[in-house]
């Protein structure tokens, strides 16, 4: 994955198929700290500690289609090569959350890319989740929450024009932040 | 700055639109989106499916999602379901995307040499 922000694509994909209907994504940035942040948590089914042992294994996945399951491999990988940390905790019944920590100057960090393309991809195919996203640079923070544009859109929520005015709107939030891209 | 008023107005615009016509999605477009997908590029594909539907102004089209159908090595893969039936497109690119709007959903044309079997 060439962006930080299309590994959450994927592992939001993952919360969607894990049956959550809340999804928040929260991204920090803190440069004093030297600090990328990525948390991922839903609410969805969770995970045994059996799987949740293996679930960092690319050779095990719980799809049939094929026999590896690279997602979660892939951002720990991205994290650790960056001076950072990855961890998963998850409890049957209540959810997941999957938090990965970077070295913010590190030169094999990879950027974070488009988290606007992720979000309004994620709000075009999944309407019925309730997503959350949180970006924080230095402090300054912005927040959609997309149960506040259920609430003004209804069930059109992913309707193409709809979907074309939220990602210009992020985006011009995302500018104002100036954080990675 | 874009407000929350504007977003107000648009959805109304988007009723008004909707309203004109009755009955479901004519046709479909499912976008793979698994890990091999979003590698290969899928969500920008996904993403211009929808921008050229909405620039378009494009009425019963709708973009969803699947997951992995074991066809990782010709991601990312769109399946256009239609009246003409079941296509499945191997390696969609944006541009692809904006083609496939135009020769098969709104043309009725299904491109042939971008056509995969599983």
């Amino acid at each position: 994955m060439e962006e930080l922000a299309l590994h959450i694509l994927d592992l939001v994909q993952n919360c969607a198929e894990a049956g959550a209907s809340m999804v928040e994504i929260t991204i920090i940035e803190d440069f004093s700290s030297n600090l990328l942040l990525i948390e991922i948590r839903d609410n969805g089914r969770g995970m045994s500690p059996e799987v949740l042992a293996n679930v960092e294994d690319p050779f095990f996945t719980t799809r049939t289609t094929r026999h590896v399951g690279l997602g979660i491999p892939l951002l720990k990988a991205a994290a650790e090569q960056a001076g950072g940390s990855f961890v998963i905790t998850s409890s049957p019944g209540k959810g997941t959350t999957v938090r990965a920590e970077f070295e913010h100057d590190n030169i094999d960090r990879a950027p974070l890319g488009s988290v606007c393309d992720t979000v309004v991809a994620l709000l075009a195919v999944h309407p019925r989740l309730d997503l959350v996203y949180t970006h924080s640079v230095n402090g300054t923070e912005f927040v959609l929450d997309g149960r506040e544009i259920r609430e003004i859109c209804g069930e059109d929520l992913n309707h193409p024009k709809i979907i074309q005015w939220l990602k210009s709107y992020i985006a011009e939030q995302e500018k104002q932040l100036g954080g990675d891209q | 700055m874009k407000t929350v008023e504007d977003l107000r107005k648009l959805r109304e615009e988007v009723q008004q639109m909707t309203k004109l016509r009755d009955g479901g999605a004519e046709v479909k477009i499912v976008v793979g989106m698994g890990t091999c997908g979003i590698a290969a590029g899928a969500r920008e594909t996904l993403n211009a499916f929808v921008q050229e539907i909405a620039v378009k102004s494009l009425s019963g089209v709708v973009v969803t999602q699947a997951g992995c159908v074991g066809l990782c090595d010709r991601e990312p893969i769109v399946e256009v379901n239609a009246k003409d039936g079941r296509t499945i497109y191997a390696r969609v690119t944006p541009e692809k995307a904006r083609r496939i709007i135009s020769e098969h959903v709104q043309g009725g044309r299904v491109i042939e040499d971008w056509v995969t079997r599983n």
